[in-house]
Formats: structure tokens, C-alpha cells, sequence
């Protein structure tokens, strides 16, 4: 267990107008989750090992390796969220959360990402690592901007 | 993770000093050799050089090279700690997440019907 102490989250909460049994269709329903998230082969069964697919571009292969951790319905799912493929060595390595809190109009949804390093935050390592890869892909955001 | 979701968390200087293939060549070329006068720079980038001097100047503005006058040279090096707002994964994902929240919420009120 060499776990870093130094990992940080990032925490989106917010509170949504419907009750907490339709979220958890909308965060565990494959074809549901890919109407607001990616593509993907998810399962609510914990240990299910599965990818999120977006459109690969310049240096990014555009997989997410995920496997199921938690699985409470209604309450709380979390699947780890990985780097893929060749990427996957000093990629990320994280783990996101949904908790969902009954509210009198709705639910609160929480969503924590954790298990950012500081090394992931800044990525460049000097000339080699990390800025190369990101560059490739400028060129097609900056297309964007217009 | 994809570029796209990076636009909004960034400021368009960056992006656009980059987005010149011969202005990101010059940029690579100084991350990879060290510091270069602009007369070296010109011999390498196909153009000429009072368009090496421009590009180094956007470069310059937006934080990705800094410049030293020796005699009658100027000699650029790369800051390539400037790019850490394009690469903070931090940001990045905050801005994804609100945004698939927001689609999240979109998807929830289109179930209701």
C-alpha cells in the first residue's frame, strides 16, 4: 500500500429536482449513462471491469478503464477512473463517487473524483513528458474557439 | 481526456499562440535544444526573420518564452511551466463534470416526459 498522502478530489455537488431512484437509472443504465457521459459497457455489479469510449484523437486514445467498486442502489456507486493502453503507466489513476441524498424536492447528488497526485496536476515534466502529447490536440480545440 | 474539455478552463491566448504550426515549432525547438538566438530559430523555420521576431513575440505575450538581450543578440527560452493551465487535470475534470452535470440534468427532465 504506497498510496500517497497528498491526493486530492475534485467535489461537484449539486441538488436536482427528481428522486434518487431515477438518478441511479440515469448513473447505471448503460445507454442512459451514454446520453450524458460516454460510451460505455457498464454493469452494476461490483468487480465488472469496463470503458468509457469517446472519439480517439492526437494523443488520446479516448479509452477510460474503469472497474465497479460500490454498488448501493439509490445511494452510492463508485468505479475507479484509469488511464488506458499505452497512456495508462503515468496516466491517472482515480476513483469517482456518486452518493445520493434524499431532499425534500429531489436528491443531492454528489460526484468526488479522487486520487489526483501532484504529479498529475502538472504533467509536463520538463521538454519529454506530457506537453508533446497535449499539443497534438490544440489544433483541433482552437478550431472550436470560432 | 479529451482537448475539448479543456477550451473552457484555459485562457484563448494559450491556445492561439499554439495553434501556428510554425509558431509551435519554434516553441518545441526551444523546449528541445535550449535557448536559441532568433538567428538560429530562422535558419530552422523555413520563414523569415522578421516572422521568426513576430512569432517570438506572441510566444513571448502569452508567457511560453522569455527573452535576454546579450550584446546585440536576443537569446529565447521556452517556459514550459506556462502550459500547466492546459494540463491541470484538476481544472479539467471540474469543468467536465459540471458540464456532464449539466447533461445529466438535461437527460432527468427529458425522462419525466
Amino acid at each position: 500500500m504506497n498510496k500517497p498522502a497528498t491526493t486530492r478530489s475534485v467535489v461537484i455537488e449539486r441538488e436536482m429536482p427528481h428522486p434518487p431512484d431515477k438518478i441511479w437509472r440515469a448513473l447505471t443504465q448503460g445507454p442512459l449513462i451514454e446520453e450524458w457521459l460516454m460510451k460505455n459497457d457498464f454493469q452494476p455489479v461490483v468487480g465488472h471491469r469496463f470503458n468509457f469510449r469517446a472519439t480517439p484523437m492526437p494523443h488520446w486514445n479516448g479509452v477510460v478503464d474503469c472497474q465497479v467498486l460500490v454498488v448501493e442502489p439509490n445511494q452510492r456507486l463508485s468505479y475507479s477512473w484509469n488511464a488506458s493502453g499505452e497512456e495508462a503507466a503515468d496516466g491517472l489513476k482515480t476513483v469517482v463517487t456518486w452518493t445520493l441524498t434524499p431532499t425534500k424536492g429531489g436528491a443531492l447528488v454528489r460526484m468526488e473524483q479522487s486520487g489526483f497526485r501532484p504529479e498529475d496536476e502538472t504533467n509536463y515534466q520538463g521538454a519529454n513528458y506530457g506537453w508533446q502529447r497535449y499539443l497534438g490536440g490544440l489544433e483541433r480545440a482552437v478550431a472550436r474557439l470560432d | 481526456m479529451g482537448y475539448e474539455l479543456v477550451v473552457s478552463a484555459v485562457t484563448n491566448e494559450l491556445f492561439n499562440s499554439l495553434a501556428d504550426p510554425t509558431r509551435r515549432a519554434i516553441f518545441e525547438r526551444l523546449c528541445r535544444d535550449g535557448e536559441q538566438t532568433v538567428r538560429v530559430l530562422t535558419e530552422g523555420a523555413g520563414v523569415s526573420q522578421p516572422a521568426v521576431s513576430k512569432h517570438l513575440g506572441v510566444l513571448k505575450h502569452a508567457g511560453l518564452v522569455r527573452d535576454r538581450r546579450e550584446g546585440r543578440q536576443t537569446h529565447y527560452s521556452a517556459q514550459p511551466q506556462s502550459l500547466a493551465p492546459l494540463i491541470d487535470w484538476m481544472s479539467l475534470y471540474s469543468a467536465f463534470w459540471r458540464d456532464r452535470l449539466d447533461r445529466l440534468e438535461t437527460l432527468l427532465n427529458r425522462m419525466d416526459q
